[in-house]
């Protein structure tokens, strides 16, 4: 099928990364872990149209979950997962009864402000999360008892890599689904939604406990693969950061995310390398090239660039 | 009692009374006309007949049961629907998306995340049964903000029909629509299911003469008159009303 | 009751402070709907640019502020012109991630300049002395955070209530399409309202430095917080700014004597619930 060819090509090219760059697997597992948060985003996002600045709490809520879990209970890596997805979900249905009441600039600020609050609490409660030391000692057991964990990371890549395929497909499902479809409904028309007998609130709650589910599931994988779950995943700067990704690919159609985090952790990882110290002056001005030239993204961009092409033939002709 | 019955319907917004006492019915069938100069009051009285607003006193029965202390969305569950004057469609969706959404939302399935929103054959049948009797099925794929405003009307049309309502209530169902277009709102009306309850609110006299079997004049929030569209035509206080600067 | 009067004290201190700071996010919000995430880089910059006078150029502190207020207007004045000016149109998501975009800028450009240490800037011994207000000694600095504070709104009140240029505000924030109708040059009154708001912010930033110090990061460290005070007073309310800032100054005060381990807690607890029963904020006009 014709969609699937996308996502398909990603897959492969993640696979080429893996044999071209083998002394960047952390990186390379890094960006995977960012794909299945901002992917986390776009269904919250993109799909039902609920603007958040705070998909870090949601992370981060997975991450000290999943983390706490194999230190005290079972350190076994797809068990940490659902416990990941079940704190990110659990944490999205409690803030989401607030603040999916509000929306525009106080949804904004209030999604901000409940990831300060959990940045607060994990900072504050040292004894359990570590503190601004961060929770350590995570020791993982093999992936399905087959394969460990290598200091390489080589582990670590194919496991990240199987749960982004795992949780794109299900997303793709997902928006080919009545609630799929229902939420585009709601981003669309709330009015109209609700004029069809449909409850825009519990519908928008759904949509933000499933992202939190999934961006559980990345906060759980990162406490997995890096063994550290630090206060920075509560940070605002993960929530813009998986911002700017998700509208840098394109939002609504999953593989914009993907696309989105890969030019932004490549462009990242290239200035930061470059020069550590003014690397915020090549994302602050990528952010607002974007914004101006490429609103809708990315993927946005063949046809905007053959609209022009054939613009110009016009014009010549 | 079947239909729909308000009695001593009164709204106020602090000292502005904009519906004062209206007694009012909708029986299966009727094709009831709406119709009153600008600020009459005629879009209070559909939204609170539609839950949108609540009234300030008064009675809003359906099938003999009251409905005043519903919501909007239960009330369309109960079968009370309404189109809107300004549309509000689904803009980025097909045609098709648009009516399969409230299809899906009838049969309680919208929270559905197995399977495809398009794989119930039966929803399928309904919308291509919806798209035909509005005549839309050339356009079943295109994005609805790419159609004429005409055709749009008729989505917003073939959509609030999609809800199976026993109520339905169209709100300037012509409005904006170019004139060479409306005789397409005429038929969509007069092709709607006979035993359906439907009311028309609207400016187009021309159009409400067409459709209506009954009109009821609305007037600073009262009804002034009632009667078929020969009465109405013949009655010297409407014509002193329309004639007389009040009609827009 | 001691405790009390310092809570007071300190806590009218501070909200001075965010008054001074977010007013100008709350006129541009409510004026121009932008949702202005960089805010905070205008008090950064005059941060800035007061350590550099003062320290690199060795100005008194007076001469410093008023001269690095001045720069910040000045840059805020083409930062109007060229980006925001572009993006009043777009939804509130673009505007977000054009304004997170401008604030990396700030920070980039403040950290390419000065480096990412504290930026102090020195209070003149006149404000380093202490008054004795029979409870306890305070700092004079502190009497003067207060004083400058009342100023602000005291004349913001003169400008928006007695001027012309108040009037054509008021007519903009309340219906930008009438006003323009009516002939208002709301390009004009958008520059104005922004270069002030700057202005005001960058006062803010400096006086304040002893509270919220100044480094590269300032604007991400205190969005959350400048943007808390424009929600809980209503967006483009000057008076609930006004209100919010010293409500949340003393709340946030409050519960850092009594509750010092879960202050930022407790604090965002109490705006979460209030912003969920208000969401147009207290004096804010609901949207319809």
């Amino acid at each position: 099928m014709k969609s699937w060819g996308p996502p398909l090509l990603l897959l492969i090219l993640a696979v080429v990364l893996y044999f071209a760059l083998p002394f960047n697997l952390a990186f390379l597992t890094r960006i995977l872990i960012m794909v299945v948060l901002v992917l986390s985003l776009d269904l919250v996002l993109g799909y039902a149209g609920i603007a958040t600045l705070g998909q870090a709490a949601l992370y981060g809520a997975g991450a000290y979950a999943a983390g706490l879990f194999a230190i005290h209970v079972w350190a076994d890596p797809v068990a940490g997962l659902f416990v990941g997805a079940g704190a990110g979900a659990m944490l999205a249905f409690v803030s989401g009864l607030v603040l999916m009441r509000t929306q525009g600039l106080t949804l904004i600020m209030l999604s901000i402000a409940v990831a300060s609050i959990c940045l607060e609490i994990a900072n504050k409660a040292r004894d359990v999360t570590g503190g601004a030391d961060g929770l350590r000692g995570i020791r993982m057991e093999p992936v399905l008892g087959l394969f460990a964990f290598d200091f390489i990371g080589k582990t670590g890549f194919w496991y990240a890599l199987a749960v982004v395929a795992v949780v794109f497909v299900v997303l793709a499902l997902l928006s080919r689904a009545p609630l799929g479809l229902s939420l585009r409904g709601i981003h669309e028309s709330p009015e109209r939604m609700a004029a069809i007998g449909v409850s825009v609130y519990w519908r928008r709650i759904t949509a933000y406990t499933i992202g939190g589910g999934i961006a559980g599931i990345a906060g759980a994988l990162s406490a997995q693969i890096t063994q550290l779950v630090s206060l920075e995943s509560f940070s605002f700067t993960l929530s813009a950061e998986a911002l700017i990704m998700l509208i840098l690919g394109g939002t609504g159609r999953l593989y914009g995310a993907v696309l989105g985090t890969l030019i932004f952790m490549f462009v990242h990882h290239w200035a930061a390398a470059n020069d550590p110290f003014n690397w915020l002056f090549v994302i602050g001005a990528l952010v607002l090239a974007v914004v101006f030239f490429l609103p809708k993204g990315v993927i946005s961009a063949p046809p905007a660039i053959t609209r022009l092409l054939k613009g110009g033939r016009h014009a010549g002709s | 009692m079947q239909g729909l019955e308000v009695r001593g319907l009164s709204k106020r917004f602090g000292g502005l009374t904009v519906s004062e006492d209206i007694d009012f019915d909708l029986m299966p069938g009727d094709r009831k006309a709406l119709i009153g100069p600008n600020g009459a009051g005629k879009s209070t009285f559909s939204n609170l007949v539609t839950g949108i607003l609540t009234p300030t006193s008064g009675t809003i029965r359906f099938d003999g049961s009251d409905i005043g202390r519903l919501n909007e969305a239960q009330r369309v569950r109960l079968g009370i629907a309404k189109t809107f004057q300004i549309t509000t469609l689904f803009r980025d969706l097909t045609v098709r998306e648009n009516l399969r959404l409230p299809i899906l939302e009838r049969e309680r399935r919208g929270f559905g995340f197995i399977g495809r929103a398009n794989g119930h054959t039966a929803i399928e049948a309904e919308v291509d049964d919806l798209l035909g009797q509005f005549a839309l099925g050339g356009l079943a794929d295109r994005k609805v903000a790419d159609l004429a405003y005409g055709q749009q009307r008729l989505v917003e049309l073939a959509l609030t029909l999609a809800l199976k309502p026993r109520v339905l209530i169209l709100d300037e169902p012509a409005a904006g629509v170019p004139s060479s277009e409306t005789h397409l709102i005429v038929d969509a009306i007069e092709r709607l299911p006979e035993d359906l309850a439907v009311l028309i609110i609207e400016h187009d006299m021309d159009l409400v003469f067409r459709v209506a079997r009954q009109i009821v004049v609305l007037v600073q929030g009262r009804i002034l008159t009632e009667g078929t569209p020969e009465d109405i035509a013949a009655d010297a206080q409407v014509r002193e009303l329309y004639l007389g600067g009040g009609h827009d | 009751m001691t405790l009390f009067l310092n809570i007071a004290v300190d806590g009218i201190a501070y909200g001075m402070i965010l008054f001074m700071i977010s007013v100008g996010l709350s006129v541009t919000m409510g004026l121009m709907r932008v949702v202005n995430l960089a805010h905070g880089g205008f008090a950064l910059l005059g941060g800035t640019f007061a350590h550099w006078f003062g320290q690199e150029l060795g100005l008194p502190f007076w001469p410093a502020a008023l001269l690095a207020i001045v720069a910040t207007i000045a840059v805020s004045l083409p930062l109007e012109r060229l980006i925001y000016r572009r993006i009043y149109g777009f939804g509130d998501l673009q505007q977000v991630l054009a304004t997170i975009g401008l604030t990396f800028l700030m920070i980039a450009s403040v950290n390419l300049w000065q480096g990412s240490s504290l930026l102090s800037i020195p209070l003149p011994d006149s404000l380093k002395q202490s008054v004795d207000l029979g409870f306890r000694t305070l700092p004079v600095h502190r009497l003067v955070v207060i004083a400058a504070g009342l100023v602000s709104i005291l004349g913001l009140w003169l400008l928006l209530d007695r001027t012309l240029f108040g009037i054509r505000l008021r007519a903009a924030v309340d219906n930008r399409g009438t006003a323009s109708a009516l002939g208002i040059d709301t390009d004009w009154i958008f520059m104005a309202a922004f270069g002030l708001g700057a202005g005001l912010a960058a006062l803010g930033g400096i006086l304040g430095a002893e509270i919220l110090p100044i480094d590269a990061y300032y604007p991400v460290r205190y969005m959350v917080l400048f943007l808390i005070v424009v929600a809980v007073g209503g967006m483009g309310s000057i008076s609930g700014s006004f209100v919010a800032a010293l409500g949340l100054g003393t709340l946030e005060t409050a519960t850092r004597y009594l509750v010092p381990d879960y202050a930022t807690i407790v604090f965002f607890t109490f705006v979460i619930i209030l912003l969920a029963l208000r969401p147009q904020g207290l004096l804010g006009k609901a949207h319809a």
